[in-house]
């Protein structure tokens, strides 16, 4: 049996000994986690450190290869299609780029879910992409099409459809990534304003340290695809794990051939 | 250096490598294809949003394409009365013209002329717009919505493409047969009445249904093969102008390949 019904003090996400794979190559060596319910909890990791692959497979665009990856009762490892397509409607997920239908004015893509899923009146649906767009900022831009907005409003945008059925659980690709710092702080507020008017879970992987220590009740820290902390920002702070601290103090590698080439120039 | 055997192995190796790519991706295309048309009864795709895409994908496959479709089969149809007429003047059969271009057109440049620009204009299209999802990763973002990107994407193209490409061909056909008339009627001494009453008494229903199955199996090629290319476009932007070439050349070799068959066995049911 890949899903039971959810006790509602049991963690809405939980992985245990999750392996994930391309090929012959494993990006995940099994991570073991627990997302409880209404938390916001932190991805970070540097790249290549398998935080979008995690992201990925919480959303079902991957299979674990092995391990147990249970979201809302619904062991991601062993689901069927269809049961897939109902976790997704309870799930959204907000990509980096926005990934918003290029072909499709930005109310329509908010408004698609809605229209694809529900059973709504054409004039509801209507009432509820301009609430939806409004929470992100953008109710004037309903008409337009994606490619006329900037960076950060293809990512409000992107956060307004994944908003539009109501999500239980919210996920973030790299929200602030790209983002001059204001756009980036104005991402956070609006991550923090949901958080406390839709009651949600939220999972947010990024490599900014600064909008983790904003947003995150809990953060993973992930490292070459193993977990190497998960806690608080204060537990993580007093940490010892000498990745943990590199990664808190923004310090480089010792060793990698970029710091040769850099005294190069100096 | 290779030993004797292992060079004489190297081109049947080849050969073999060849032929089972060929027959994986003839695979994958029939997979994609039998998908798209299940998905069209069974799709969770809303009934109004798919007619309405599927619409507007007849709108740019086939009304788009009317100016330049009539262009080109109407110069075809000049073209290829003044060849025919070069070679029957020589036999006193000048009368012989409009019905050679009657039977040309319509069993086969009609179709053939017809897919060659529905390739040009939508079948890159199709590779190009689907690769730049998968790039951008509104794919991704479809199935996250649990929305099927085949459902969504190819069975619309799909369904479009089996109503317009017929429409188009017979449309090719009258203007491939016009055309030839604009050069009987100033070169070879017809009157469009006398041309368009010889074309009439030339063709056989068998004629026009010849060119409009192999329209329909065009379409098939060309959907497919604009969609396949599309979802395996790989990692970054300029692959989308890679998928979109490959797009175009897979399709035309298919469609001509198609064609051959299609003609050999209408030749052969022709014969008994």
């Amino acid at each position: 049996m890949s899903s039971s019904i959810p006790n509602e003090s049991d963690p809405i996400i939980s992985g245990k000994d999750v392996r994930v794979r391309y090929g012959e190559r494993e990006i995940l060596h099994g991570v073991t986690f627990d997302v409880r319910r209404m938390e916001t909890i932190v991805i970070l990791g540097g790249s290549g450190s398998g935080k979008s692959t995690l992201l990925r497979t919480l959303v079902g665009l991957e299979r674990p290869s092995s391990g147990s990856l249970f979201v809302r009762g619904v062991n991601l490892a062993t689901a069927s299609a269809s049961e897939l397509d109902e976790l997704r409607k309870k799930i959204g997920l907000a990509f980096q780029g926005g990934a918003l239908i290029g072909s499709m004015t930005v109310g329509e893509n908010v408004a698609l879910p809605l229209r694809e899923h529900t059973n709504l009146e054409a004039s509801t649906i209507e009432v509820m992409v301009r609430i939806k767009l409004q929470q992100v900022g953008l109710a004037r831009f309903q008409h337009f099409m994606p490619s006329q907005l900037s960076g950060g409003m293809k990512k409000r945008a992107a956060l307004a459809r994944a908003t539009a059925m109501d999500p239980e659980i919210l996920f973030f690709d790299e929200p602030s990534a790209g983002l001059d710092p204001i756009t980036a702080a104005g991402i956070d507020n609006l991550i923090l304003n949901l958080k406390s008017a839709l009651a949600v879970t939220i999972v947010v992987v990024t490599h900014e340290m600064a909008s983790a220590f904003l947003i995150a009740d809990r953060v993973i820290v992930l490292d070459g695809g193993h977990i190497v902390g998960l806690g608080t920002i204060g537990e993580l702070k007093s940490s010892s794990h000498p990745r943990i601290q590199q990664l808190l103090n923004r310090e480089p590698d010792s060793d990698t051939d970029n710091a040769d080439e850099l005294q190069l120039f100096t | 250096m290779a030993s004797l055997p292992d060079r004489i192995a190297a081109p049947f190796s080849a050969i073999g490598g060849a032929t089972e790519r060929g027959l994986a991706y003839l695979g994958g295309l029939t997979q994609l294809l039998c998908r798209a048309l299940t998905l069209a009864f069974t799709s969770p795709l809303k009934r109004s949003l798919g007619f309405q895409r599927t619409c507007h994908q007849a709108m740019v496959i086939g009304v788009r394409a009317i100016p330049v479709i009539s262009f080109i089969t109407f110069f075809i149809g000049i073209i290829m009365a003044l060849q025919s007429a070069y070679e029957l003047k020589r036999f006193g059969a000048l009368q012989l013209v409009a019905e050679t271009v009657a039977i040309s057109i319509t069993r086969e440049l009609g179709p053939l002329i017809t897919a060659i620009v529905v390739i040009g204009r939508s079948g890159s299209a199709f590779a190009a717009e689907i690769g730049s999802m998968k790039v951008t990763e509104e794919l991704d973002a479809l199935e996250t919505m649990a929305l099927h990107p085949i459902g969504f994407l190819v069975t619309p193209k799909l369904l479009a493409m089996l109503v317009m490409m017929p429409c188009l061909t017979i449309w090719a056909d009258l203007m491939g047969i016009f055309g030839g008339s604009v050069f009987g009627v100033i070169g070879a001494d017809y009157s469009f009445a006398t041309w368009f009453g010889a074309t009439r008494d030339a063709l056989f229903m068998r004629d026009i249904v010849t060119g409009l199955v192999k329209s329909i199996v065009f379409a098939l090629v060309i959907t497919g093969v604009g969609c396949q290319e599309g979802f395996s476009t790989g990692a970054g932007s300029e692959q989308v102008g890679r998928s979109t070439t490959s797009a175009v050349v897979t399709s035309i070799f298919l469609v001509v390949l198609v064609d051959l068959v299609f003609t050999a066995i209408f030749y052969v049911a022709g014969q008994a």
